[in-house]
């Protein structure tokens, strides 16, 4: 072929790109499948490349509107500062972003997103809470926020699309007890980074989703892979040699690689649509904030064909295309095992000197070599299933006509049985380590919170704004909500020496003086006896704490702020008892006073504490309560008491995890569909004599349900295997005792044979059609 | 050969089309027990078709198929299929055996799906390809042994379950003269010996000479020639 | 191949003069022999003598080409006999095959018959072959094989020729004076062309035929 010039080149290619649509309606069948398949790829892959992206705008815009600086100086009030309190609810399981906004001035600062602060009792709502209170869902929403709007926050002041954010303006705020005065919005971003744990975690999970991918890709230029060898064939009788038909294999392959780069384009881009609608845990994203990458997709729109190519040429070293047809080279060939148990091998060899080196407060990891050695051992997966699969089912005999049926095709030709299979057992590979690796740090990042939820299981809290003639009626303002069966309130005041001179943030060192009736108290503390004008010293007996106790007879101030305290002498003869860990978990060091030996009315400056029990079962009661906890004070925060708590960002990671497989999972099971049709229409004729013969439906479906599932049972042993071995190195790496998670394995398994299942319930129609006496007739 | 007897499968005014093109119009015939018919006639004039529709295999658009005392065309599907199992045999041109047993599992897989046990259908199938003077492929996939051989391994597989009617397709047309005179001599030497029922399939006079009688299929129907005795 | 049976088909498709007869004959079965007028007219009397044909009429003029003949009862019924009957399936009988097609078609009845009828006959000699293949050694064998193959390519040649026996009914039509028009064109003369085949046209039709068959054995 020397003699050829580039031009040969080219028109090899086109030749094959013209057989391509030239194949009649089944080949343009094919090369739809291909794109699609393909195209059904390239757009995860866009989409998880524009993750990064999509992040960074939502940092970029939640960075230009905070304003919380915390630990830094407040400014002094002046013509352009303004007062901001917070002011998150929750309502019914969604955060609801809220800020209460007082200027100081004429030109206080705008957050983003507004185009001026709204006045005293005005209200500036996200689109999202602007359709949540209009809707009859946010019925039980309404009274808390009962002020008029006046206003839409723009898309550049929210973090995404979906977000429930709220600015309410008022002249009610004082600085100090949760309010700051600031004179900007904004900080620079601060690049949050996550821990290198969390980093692994992300990494693995990229890794472990995308090399699926990769694998469906590589499976689905190859759809419709006889056909082409057919006419591979035909071009070789009409005298083309073995280079021209290596080129125009290519071409086909690129033909589908292009159309899928297309198609996964448009599928990127209707996808990207439907984004905005979709909220999880609390994030959505703006469509226009998922952009791929460039420098990625530029990778991406160069590697696809590059991978279809390299496939197809692949694929045609296993073939011999003769004129008078296709000789397979497979059977006569064993697989050999060392190299392939050398790539995971190495993979191990990489990962094992980073054993321990990662931990949350460690440095940098080494990416490169934690993502190598991943995926040098999920590709071991890959590698090493085709052995297996002929390893095992050349030692399989016997057993019912259809097992017979399927261990011998298997026999045959295990290659397409594990190719199609290897995806799957990559995912579920990766999928198990990473779910051992999340149960195996689960405890740093999810801590038992001490509080008692079978004491009280909601909290509200209200910060020291309370003047005492308000606070006596607190308890019963909760207690009238329908479905709050007890509350129990506490109120607390500060006892600071006279003189002592506010902090930073306008609080005085103090001990916490805490006024509650008897029933209360009990709650606290744990004394012998209690009448209405007792009062005692708590003391907490793990806590080293008691030393700071006012002795009796000092004479002390009670109050936050300057002008509301009140002068106040330590009795004497106070009692002293043991503190008891409150609902909330809290163990008290201080003093204790019930209502009738302080006299509460005349303090200002409170905090309350009110603890209640409720009926779960009610879902609106928590919104009552909230509404009630709302008309206190915007300082009044209502809390959910709960065992345990967990890190938000880890909670998503996983249930991302969780949809990403699934989603890989059924990507693959739609090329193992693609991969038992085209078996079984190269099968009719044989079929059809089967059936000729008598062999009942049930036979022959139970065979294709066997081969198809003997390769992934045993695609899903070595994905156990393999799986476990990396999340046990995984754990190696951050530290960990090795567990096995027997609950993911079974589920990732489950899922998987699911999967499995399902395709082969999909393919029986295809296999009853192929079964019709049709199928006897000689053209 | 008396015409007083009852004919063991008849086929009456047989209808069939596949779309719009009738394969059979008004097709019909009788066999006899243990009677070796050839079914003769040009490509495309229904043969096959008719073959099919005696077998059970395909369900005529109109008139009836009889096998002894039972309407073929009104049974169920998984009847048809249980007497094809139990009670006719196949053989086709090519690609009848399945390529992925070997030939000893290919002749003993009717009797599998009969319900005989593995280690007893295999002896039978041995047996059988004993007969037939290719017990040396036994343990050879199809894709490996000759066209005279594989055929030979499909007649043993069509006689294995010792049936009432041994359906033939055009059993020599992928051979060549010599080793289609063999497996015809075979077939039909095994059918006789066993007391089964032939009805061949085939263009070719010289496979038709092997039969007791001929009838002729041509644009869908069948005619018969009765010669007066000389 | 009798030149009686096919004068009677040809007679019975119409009444023919002598000459016409010999003429027709000449075209589609003389395979480029034709017939001494002294074979026609002794077959003609001997065909009178049997009462299978009989004088329909004597144009003015008289002597021997001046007779029209016309079948009988008699005749119809020994054409019919001819055309049922089978052939010995002897080597290099196309010729009477071929005739008995032809006259078949020109009769109306169904040539499909005639061939269904010879092959049957072909097969159970081939049958008997067969069987005694089976029964014989080598040698008998290998003789009841050839028999067997040039059995078989006849065979293969009636199949064939039923294939095309429509193209050939149509060319018949084609190419054969109407039943009335022998005489017709003879009362007209060369004067009336309207029914008088054209030599030529005749000619090829003779060819065609000829061509599928081989040495005339008659």
């Amino acid at each position: 072929m020397s003699r050829r010039s580039g031009t040969g080149w080219a028109a090899d290619l086109a030749l094959g790109a013209r057989l391509v649509f030239a194949g009649g309606r089944n080949g343009l069948l094919r090369t739809l499948m291909t794109a699609l398949g393909v195209g059904l790829g390239v757009a995860l892959l866009l989409t998880s490349t524009s993750v990064s992206t999509m992040l960074g705008g939502r940092s970029e815009r939640t960075a230009a509107r905070d304003d919380q600086f915390f630990g830094v100086d407040q400014p002094p009030p002046g013509d352009r500062t303004l007062l901001v309190m917070a002011a998150d609810t929750t309502y019914r399981d969604a955060a609801i972003r809220g800020r209460l906004l007082q200027p100081d001035g004429a030109h206080p600062p705008v957050p983003p997103g507004l185009t001026r602060l709204p006045g005293p009792g005005e209200l500036v709502v996200s689109p999202a809470l602007a359709r949540l209170l209009d809707s009859a869902d946010g019925a039980l929403l309404r009274p808390r926020l009962a002020h008029p709007v006046v206003g839409t926050i723009a898309d550049r002041g929210l973090s995404g699309p979906n977000e429930y954010a709220y600015y309410l303006g008022t002249d009610r705020l004082r600085p100090g007890g949760g309010t700051m005065r600031i004179d900007r919005f904004g900080t620079e971003p601060s690049g949050e980074a996550l821990d290198p744990v969390l980093m692994l975690l992300v990494l693995i999970i990229f890794v472990v989703l995308l090399l699926p991918i990769a694998v469906f890709i590589a499976a689905a230029v190859r759809f419709g892979g006889e056909a082409r060898d057919r006419r591979l064939a035909a071009l070789r009788l009409v005298g083309a040699d073995t280079v021209t038909t290596r080129r125009v294999a290519a071409g086909e392959a690129l033909v589908g690689a292009v159309f899928g780069l297309l198609a996964g384009a448009v599928l990127f881009l209707l996808g990207r649509q439907l984004v905005e609608r979709v909220t999880l845990e609390g994030i959505s994203a703006f469509a226009e904030d998922v952009r791929p990458s460039p420098a990625l997709t530029v990778l991406i729109v160069l590697a696809v064909p590059a991978l279809a190519v390299a496939v197809a040429q692949l694929a045609l070293r296993r073939i011999v295309v003769e004129p008078l047809g296709v000789v397979r080279r497979s059977a006569d060939r064993r697989r050999r095992l060392w190299w392939r148990l050398t790539v995971p091998i190495v993979g191990v060899a990489l990962l094992a000197p980073l054993r321990g080196g990662i931990d949350q407060t460690g440095g940098p990891v080494n990416q490169a070599q934690v993502i190598t050695g991943v995926v040098l051992l999920l590709v071991g997966v890959a590698a090493l299933l085709p052995w297996l699969v002929e390893a095992v089912v050349g030692r399989l005999r016997g057993g019912s006509v259809s097992w017979q049926l399927a261990i011998r095709r298997l026999q045959l030709d295990s290659e397409s049985s594990a190719r199609m299979v290897s995806g799957v057992a990559v995912a579920v590979a990766g999928g198990i380590a990473l779910q051992m690796l999340f149960a195996g740090v689960q405890h740093d990042y999810v801590r038992a919170t001490g509080q008692d939820v079978s004491r009280a299981q909601t909290m509200v809290l209200v910060r020291g704004d309370l003047a005492g003639a308000d606070a006596g009626s607190l308890a019963e303002r909760f207690r009238s909500v329908p479905g709050v069966d007890r509350a129990v309130s506490v109120l607390d005041a500060t006892v600071s020496p006279v003189g002592s001179v506010p902090d930073e943030y306008g609080e005085r060192p103090g001990t916490l003086l805490r006024i509650a009736d008897c029933t209360a108290v009990r709650e606290l503390a744990s004394p012998d006896r209690c009448v209405d004008g007792d009062m005692f010293q708590i003391v907490d007996d793990q806590s080293p704490a008691r030393a700071d106790l006012p002795a009796p007879g000092q004479q002390v101030e009670l109050g936050f702020r300057d002008p509301e305290t009140t002068r106040w002498t330590v009795p004497s003869g106070l009692r002293t008892v043991p503190t008891r860990t409150d609902p909330s978990g809290s163990r008290v060091t201080g003093l204790l006073a019930t209502p009738g030996a302080l006299g509460p009315a005349t303090l200002h400056g409170l905090g309350a504490t009110v603890y209640l029990t409720m009926d779960l079962a009610r879902p609106d009661t928590i919104e009552l309560v909230r509404n009630v906890a709302a008309g206190i004070g915007p300082g009044a925060d209502v809390q959910t008491l709960r065992a345990t708590e967990e890190v938000t960002r880890f909670a998503q990671l996983r249930r991302g995890l969780y949809v990403g497989v699934v989603a890989t999972l059924l990507l693959l099971g739609a090329s193992l569909l693609v991969g038992i049709l085209e078996q079984l229409r190269e099968r009719r004729r044989s079929l059809a004599v089967l059936v000729a013969f008598g062999t009942r439906r049930g036979t022959l479906g139970a065979s294709v349900l066997w081969q198809t599932a003997l390769p992934v049972l045993l695609g899903l042993a070595l994905a156990i295997l393999l799986g476990t071995a990396l999340g046990g190195i995984l754990l190696a790496l951050v530290g960990q005792a090795v567990r096995l998670d027997w609950s993911s394995i079974g589920a990732m398994s489950g899922i998987a044979a699911g999967v499995v299942l399902l395709v082969t319930g999909a393919s029986l129609p295809v296999l009853w059609r192929l079964l019709r006496p049709t199928g006897l007739r000689t053209e | 050969m008396s015409t007083e007897e009852q004919p063991l499968l008849a086929a009456v005014a047989l209808h069939k089309a596949y779309g719009a093109t009738p394969a059979l119009d008004g097709a019909s015939l009788a066999i006899r027990a243990g009677e070796v018919v050839a079914v003769m006639g040009p490509s495309g004039s229904g043969k096959s078709t008719l073959l099919h529709c005696l077998a059970g295999i395909v369900r005529p658009d109109a008139g009836a198929v009889r096998y002894r005392d039972r309407e073929l065309s009104a049974m169920p599907d998984a009847e048809r299929s249980a007497l094809r199992r139990g009670e006719f045999g196949f053989v086709f041109q090519f690609g009848q055996l399945v390529p992925e047993l070997t030939c000893l599992e290919n002749v003993a897989l009717p009797l599998r799906l009969a319900g005989v046990r593995r280690r007893e259908a295999e002896r039978r199938a041995a047996e059988w390809l004993a007969r037939l003077e290719v017990t040396d492929v036994a343990g050879q996939r199809p894709g490996g042994v000759s066209g005279g051989q594989g055929q030979r391994v499909a007649v043993a597989r069509a006689l294995v379950t010792a049936p009432r009617v041994i359906f033939a397709d055009e059993p020599t047309g992928a051979l060549d003269s010599l080793n289609g005179e063999q497996v015809m001599r075979l077939l039909t030497g095994a059918a006789r010996e066993a007391g089964a029922a032939v009805v061949l399939v085939t263009h070719e006079p010289r496979v038709a000479a092997y039969a007791d009688r001929e009838i002729v299929v041509r644009d869908g129907r069948t005619r018969e020639t009765v010669l007066a005795d000389r | 191949m009798s030149i009686g049976q096919t004068f009677l088909g040809l007679l019975e498709a119409s009444p023919r003069h002598g000459y016409e007869l010999k003429r027709v004959y000449d075209e589609r079965f003389g395979q480029g022999r034709p017939l001494h007028y002294g074979q026609v007219y002794s077959t003609l009397a001997r065909l009178l003598k049997s009462g299978l044909v009989s004088v329909d009429g004597v144009e003015p003029g008289a002597g021997p080409e001046r007779k029209r003949y016309a079948i009988t009862e008699a005749g119809v019924t020994d054409v019919r006999r001819w055309l049922a009957q089978p052939e010995k399936p002897d080597a290099y009988l196309q010729n009477t095959l071929y005739a008995k097609v032809v006259l078949g078609l020109l009769t109306g009845r169904d040539a499909a018959d005639i061939l269904d009828v010879q092959r049957a006959e072909h097969l159970r000699l081939m049958r008997t072959l067969t069987r005694r293949k089976a029964d014989g050694d080598l040698a008998d064998q290998l003789i009841c094989d050839f028999a067997l193959f040039h059995l078989e390519a006849d065979l293969r040649w009636l199949e064939l020729t039923a294939a095309r026996l429509d193209q050939l009914a149509t060319t018949l039509a084609s190419t054969t004076p109407a039943p009335q028009a022998g005489p017709a064109a003879a009362q007209a003369g060369p004067a009336a062309p309207q029914g008088g085949p054209p030599a030529a046209q005749a000619g090829t039709a003779a060819r065609r035929g000829g061509s599928t068959g081989r040495e005339v054995s008659a």
